[in-house]
């Protein structure tokens, strides 16, 4: 260890306890380190249990270091990990993160028996059939006639949205919920907008204006950020 | 060189068969060279629509197999000379016609006629993709009915995938009361959803059934509403560009008149 630099600075704040740790020594330091830190500092086993977030700084952990992090935390000390927050990530993860935040323009028909699938918000320019499906981890826009199934924020992200230029579905699917069109024959209607509606816990369809007005981060990117 | 053209529904029963005959006793009267290409093993009818049931001697698989040469399975029409059949086979095994061998007859046909009509069986699996290798366009029949509609738009999406052209639809058996009332699918309603163009379309015409009984495609007779609606998609099919039917006009005034107030409220 170089001079006494502290490697992990422990810091009380109102939501628990916050942990800055060094990012340019090893792992192996920085874990015996916490170790010598939680021996050092005994809070009394009455107490009940307080939150930790953790600051990495630029240190990526591999899953099975944060296995080793997180039991070391959890096993010594009445503490509970709130969250734990790198300035890094994969290559591979910032690839999805960023097909999760893109919109998808696809445009084709989407015909019976067929299944378009993306990733993140799409775009179709075309027509859903009856019989077709489109589903999206993001939200659906369909510039066309949305005749057969769409299920918008597929992952379970209920603040998806599916919008379209003509609107007679036979169901509309947002993250769990799911709703079909009436028995009764019915006009589709133009330009607008299925989302979940949090109160009745059921999807509802409004005009395109009323949905916006519910849903303003609907293209922001920091919705994005924090999806992500 | 001639072209092969497919002719395709998705759903059994609508036409698929009649449509074949028609197209190629129609393209005959304007004395092109046309072969006919029965493509549904086991379940053969367009010998039978045809007339032609009672010559055949080879089939589409003793071809494939090498029992007899193509020219020998060839049945020539009773009333043209430039009108062939080559006919499926009824027992034979049909797993024995694959893609390859269609594509191998079809090129075989080419330099021959002008136009090879290929009729596929209902369906989507292999016999499907056995009418569908060797050819070079598509037709897609459907009826106004929502199940026909549906299956055709499948079709419609499977034939994309394959190296042909965008394929042309046939509307076929409308029922101009029916229309009228509203309790048929419109011609435009159904061109709209499967967005692709529109060849032709037929009316129901109870013709065409005393012509199928008496193995004479209704094309053959000229005075009927059918067999002029065949006749015009064959033009369309020749390149000449021919109003849809007097039919249209004919269903005309009233429902033109349904839709002019179904545009205003």
């Amino acid at each position: 260890m170089i001079g006494n630099k502290q490697i992990i600075t422990i810091k009380g704040t109102r939501e628990g306890l916050t942990l800055h740790m060094d990012d340019a020594c090893s792992f192996e330091e920085l874990l015996k380190e916490l170790e010598e830190k939680l021996e050092a500092n005994r809070i009394d086993s009455a107490d009940h249990l307080v939150g930790v977030h953790i600051q990495l700084g630029n240190r990526y952990l591999y899953e099975e270091q944060e296995e080793t992090l997180r039991r070391m935390i959890t096993s010594k000390q009445r503490l509970r990990i709130e969250s734990i927050h790198s300035d890094v990530i994969t290559k591979q993860a910032a690839n999805e993160w960023k097909e999760e935040a893109e919109v998808k323009a696809v445009s084709r028909v989407v015909r019976s028996g067929q299944v378009l699938e993306v990733k993140g918000d799409l775009l179709l320019l075309g027509d859903v059939n009856p019989g077709g499906c489109v589903t999206a981890t993001g939200n659906i826009f369909v510039m066309g006639n949305l005749l057969g199934i769409a299920h918008a924020g597929k992952d379970g992200n209920a603040d998806a949205v599916i919008a379209a230029s003509y609107m007679n579905p036979t169901q509309l699917r947002i993250a769990n919920y799911i709703s079909r069109a009436p028995d009764h024959e019915s006009d589709g209607v133009y330009m607008e907008c299925g989302h979940v509606d949090e109160e009745e816990k059921k999807i509802i369809i409004d005009r395109l204006q009323a949905v916006i007005r519910k849903r303003p981060g609907i293209s922001s990117f920091e919705r994005r950020m924090l999806n992500g | 060189m001639g072209e092969a053209i497919v002719i395709t529904s998705g759903k059994g029963g609508v036409g698929k068969t009649t449509t074949s005959a028609n197209l190629g006793t129609a393209l005959a009267l304007m004395e092109k060279k046309v072969c006919l290409i029965d493509t549904d093993i086991g379940l053969r009818n367009l010998d039978v629509v045809m007339g032609l049931e009672n010559r055949i001697i080879y089939d589409i698989i003793d071809v494939i197999v090498g029992r007899c040469s193509l020219k020998q399975a060839l049945i020539k029409d009773k009333r043209f000379d430039h009108l062939y059949l080559l006919p499926a086979a009824q027992t034979s095994d049909k797993s024995d016609l694959t893609p390859d061998g269609m594509e191998k007859i079809v090129a075989e046909l080419k330099p021959e006629f002008d136009y090879i009509l290929i009729d596929c069986p209902a369906g989507i699996e292999q016999g499907y993709k056995n009418a569908v290798a060797g050819a070079d366009k598509a037709i897609v029949v459907t009826t106004p009915e929502k199940p026909s509609v549906r299956d055709a738009d499948r079709i419609i999406g499977l034939l994309e995938q394959e190296d042909i052209e965008s394929p042309k639809l046939i509307v076929n058996r409308i029922r101009n009361h029916m229309v009228q009332e509203g309790d048929m699918l419109e011609v435009d309603e159904i061109v709209q959803v499967l967005s692709i163009d529109l060849l032709g379309i037929v009316a129901d015409d109870d013709e065409v059934i005393k012509a199928s009984n008496h193995g004479e495609p209704v094309a053959f007779h000229p005075n009927t509403k059918a067999s002029i609606a065949y006749r015009n998609i064959a033009r369309r099919i020749l390149g000449e560009s021919v109003p849809l039917m007097n039919f249209e006009s004919e269903k005309g005034m009233f429902s033109r008149l349904k839709k002019l107030f179904s545009k205003s409220k």
